[in-house]
C-alpha cells in the first residue's frame, strides 16, 4: 500500500470521527436550546407586545416573612416553634418535630418546608387528611401568614 | 429535584442519518485495519460488517416501533463505540492470530437482542419498581455466584468469573443493573424519610439507622463479596454508584462528607492489608522503578500503555500501524492505549468525547423524567458508565491506580457488553416516557411550566395555532 494513500486514509478516518462527533453535537444543539428557554421562562418585550396577558403580574410590596408557627387549639395549644430554614415534620411519631399528641393524626401526618421566600404545607398520606383553610390538601400548597392549617383537632398558623 | 422538558417530537430520521455515519466509522476502522494488515482485506471485513450494520438497522426499527421518543443521539453513539472497539480487536487479532472479534460480535449480537427484548417488553421503566427487593436479593446472588465451588473459576487473581458449557460469564457486571434498580426503588420510596427524621450533629443531618438499614446491608454484601473476590474495580463502581444514588436522592452534601471518609478509611486499610491493593498502588506512584516493572504484578503493562501512547502523538500511527499488541490484555483493559497509539490525541479525544455526550445524554433522561424512580435509575445507570470511563481511562493515562474495569462497549468480553447494552435499552426507554407526549394527569410541576410563555406546542395537548 502506498504511504500516501495510507496517510490521506488515516487522516481521513480521524476527520470521519470528528465529523461524527461535530453532526452528534449540533443535532443536540436544538435540545440545548429548548432547555434553556424552558428554564428562562420570562417573557421578552416583544412578546408583552404581541400579547399582553404575557405581561409579569406589577410587583407586590415585599410579605412580612413567617417566624413562628403557633398553635391556637388541639391538645398543644399555645405552643409557640421558632421558623428555621429547615422543613418540619408533623404527626405523632417522636421523630417529628412537633410531636402532636392528637389521637387523629397519623405518624408521619404532614410536612411543612420553606421554599424561597414562602412556606408550602404537604400531607404525607395521613389517615385523616390535612386542611388548610376549608379545603382539604391534595398536593403541596403555599401557605399564608394567617391561613388556618388544621391536622386532626389541631390547629395552628404561622406568624411574623 | 430539577426538571426539564422539551416539546414532544419523534426524531427517529436524525437518529437513522447519524446512525448511518456512525456506522460509516465503524466500517471505516474496519476496512483500515484491513488494507494495513498483511493479508489484505479479509473475508471477515464483509461478513462481521454487515452483521453489525444490519444490527444497528433493526435496532433503530425496533425504537421506531416501540420507543417513538427515544433520545435520537445514544444509539449511534453506543454503535460507534462498539463499531470501534470490534475494529480494534479484530486488529489485534491479527497481530496475535487469535478469533477474539469473532467472540465479540457474537456477544455484540447477543446483547442487542437482549436489549430489544428488554425495550420489547418493559415499555415502562416503572414497571421495574415493583421488583425492588427482588432486584436486591438477584444481586446479592449473583454476587455469590462465583464463589461456588465448581461453578466459579479464577482468572488473574479475581475470583469473579463463572463457567458453564465452555463460556465463561462475569456475573458482577449484570449485579450493578440491579444493585441500580434496587437503589432507585428504595430511595424514591423512602426519600421522604431519610430526609425528614433525624438527628442533627453540627451542620449534618444524620439519618435514622433503621432507615438506612437495607442500603447498609445491600452496600456491606457489595463490598464483602468484593473484597473475597478481590476485585477492587467493581467495590469502586458500586462504592461509587451507593454514594451518588443516596447523594442525588437526598441532595445533602453530609452524604459526600460521610462517604469520602470511608472511602479514605477503606483505601487506607486496603493499601495496608492487601497485597494486591499494595501493588497496584506501586504500580501507580512508582511506574518507572525497574524494580516494580519487571515485579510479577508489576507496572508493565501501564508502562507499555504509556509508550503505546507516546508513540502514538498527535496524530497516531494510523490504525493497523503501530504495535499494541506488546502491552498485556491489549485488547480488553488496556484498549484505550491500544486506541490511543494508532488513533492519536485527536482520535481518543474524539472517543472520549462519545462518552461524555452518551453520559450526558443520560443525564438529560434523568432530569426530563417524571418521576422520581426514573430518575435516580438514570443517574445511577450513567454514573455507573462515566465512572467506569474514569476509573479505565485515568488508570492507563496514570491518573489513578489502574484497575480491572472494562471500557464500556469496547473492551472484549461478553458480559460487560451485556450489561451495558441493557442500560443503554433502559436509558432510551427512560428517554422515551420523559419525552413522550402526556396524555392525562398533570404533574404538580406542570401548572408553574404553564405560566411561562409557550412557544413551542404544549405537553398537555398538541394542539395547532390555538397557543396566541
Amino acid at each position: 500500500m502506498n504511504d500516501l494513500v495510507f496517510t490521506v486514509l488515516r487522516l481521513g478516518f480521524l476527520i470521519l470521527l470528528w465529523l461524527l462527533v461535530l453532526s452528534i453535537v449540533g443535532a443536540l444543539r436544538r435540545d440545548l436550546a429548548i432547555g434553556s428557554k424552558a428554564r428562562v421562562g420570562a417573557p421578552t418585550a416583544r412578546e408583552i407586545r404581541k400579547d399582553p396577558s404575557l405581561a409579569p403580574p406589577p410587583e407586590v410590596p415585599a410579605k412580612q416573612q413567617a417566624k413562628t408557627l403557633a398553635i391556637l387549639e388541639g391538645p398543644l395549644t399555645g405552643l409557640e416553634h421558632q421558623l428555621t430554614a429547615s422543613p418540619i415534620l408533623l404527626g405523632r411519631a417522636q421523630e417529628a418535630t412537633i410531636v402532636l399528641e392528637d389521637d387523629y393524626a397519623s405518624g408521619r401526618h404532614a410536612r411543612l418546608f420553606p421554599q424561597g421566600t414562602r412556606w408550602f404545607i404537604e400531607d404525607l398520606g395521613s389517615t385523616n387528611g390535612t386542611f388548610l383553610g376549608e379545603a382539604q390538601l391534595t398536593r403541596a400548597q403555599p401557605v399564608e401568614l394567617g391561613q388556618k392549617i388544621r391536622i386532626g383537632k389541631t390547629v395552628m398558623e404561622l406568624r411574623p | 429535584m430539577s426538571e426539564l422538558e422539551t416539546a414532544p417530537v419523534p426524531r427517529r430520521n436524525m437518529e437513522l442519518l447519524l446512525l448511518l455515519l456512525a456506522l460509516a466509522v465503524a466500517m471505516g476502522a474496519y476496512y483500515l485495519v484491513g488494507i494495513n494488515s498483511d493479508d489484505g482485506l479479509s473475508q471477515e471485513f464483509i461478513s462481521q460488517g454487515l452483521i453489525l450494520v444490519g444490527l444497528a438497522l433493526v435496532f433503530h426499527i425496533v425504537l421506531r416501533i416501540w420507543a417513538k421518543y427515544a433520545d435520537p443521539v445514544i444509539l449511534p453513539v453506543t454503535v460507534a463505540l462498539n463499531g470501534i472497539g470490534l475494529a480494534m480487536i479484530h486488529r489485534i487479532d491479527l497481530a496475535k492470530t487469535d478469533d477474539t472479534a469473532f467472540r465479540q460480535i457474537m456477544w455484540t449480537g447477543v446483547a442487542m437482542v437482549v436489549a430489544m427484548i428488554v425495550l420489547w417488553t418493559i415499555r415502562d421503566h416503572r414497571v421495574l419498581r415493583r421488583f425492588t427487593y427482588i432486584a436486591l436479593a438477584a444481586s446479592v446472588l449473583l454476587l455469590l455466584l462465583p464463589l461456588i465451588k465448581g461453578l466459579g473459576v479464577e482468572i488473574n487473581g479475581a475470583r469473579i468469573w463463572v463457567r458453564f458449557f465452555g463460556l465463561s460469564f462475569q456475573p458482577g457486571e449484570l449485579a450493578k443493573i440491579t444493585l441500580a434498580i434496587f437503589f432507585a426503588g428504595y430511595l424514591s420510596s423512602n426519600r421522604e424519610l431519610i430526609l425528614l427524621a433525624g438527628r442533627k450533629v453540627g451542620p449534618l443531618q444524620l439519618p435514622r439507622s433503621r432507615d438506612l438499614g437495607p442500603m447498609i446491608v445491600a452496600w456491606l454484601v457489595s463490598i464483602g463479596v468484593l473484597v473475597v473476590q478481590r476485585d477492587l474495580g467493581s467495590s469502586i463502581l458500586f462504592f461509587g454508584l451507593f454514594m451518588v444514588m443516596i447523594y442525588v436522592a437526598t441532595a445533602r452534601v453530609s452524604w459526600i462528607v460521610i462517604g469520602t471518609l470511608m472511602l479514605v478509611g477503606g483505601g487506607t486499610f486496603a493499601y495496608l492489608t492487601m497485597s494486591h491493593v499494595t501493588r497496584r498502588i506501586d504500580g501507580w506512584l512508582n511506574a518507572f522503578d525497574p524494580d516494580i516493572y519487571h515485579a510479577i504484578g508489576g507496572s508493565r503493562q501501564i508502562v507499555e500503555g504509556l509508550f503505546g501512547l507516546a508513540n502514538g502523538g498527535l496524530m497516531g500511527t494510523g490504525l493497523g500501524n503501530g504495535s499494541p499488541y506488546m502491552v498485556p490484555l491489549a485488547n480488553s483493559d488496556m484498549i484505550v492505549a491500544s486506541l490511543g497509539e494508532e488513533l492519536g490525541l485527536i482520535g481518543i479525544s474524539a472517543i472520549v468525547l462519545l462518552y461524555l455526550i452518551l453520559i450526558s445524554r443520560g443525564m438529560r433522561a434523568a432530569l426530563g423524567s417524571r418521576d422520581t424512580f426514573g430518575k435516580l435509575l438514570a443517574t445511577g445507570f450513567s454514573f455507573t458508565l462515566g465512572l467506569q470511563c474514569f476509573v479505565v481511562i485515568g488508570g492507563v493515562t496514570r491518573l489513578i491506580p489502574l484497575t480491572g474495569l472494562t471500557t464500556p462497549f469496547m473492551a472484549a468480553g461478553g458480559s460487560s457488553l451485556l450489561s451495558n447494552w441493557i442500560i443503554v435499552a433502559l436509558l432510551l426507554l427512560i428517554s422515551h416516557n420523559s419525552r413522550r407526549p402526556m396524555v392525562s394527569g398533570v404533574s404538580a410541576t406542570a401548572e408553574v411550566a404553564t405560566k411561562a410563555p409557550r412557544r413551542s406546542p404544549g405537553l398537555l395537548a398538541p394542539r395547532k395555532g390555538a397557543q396566541r
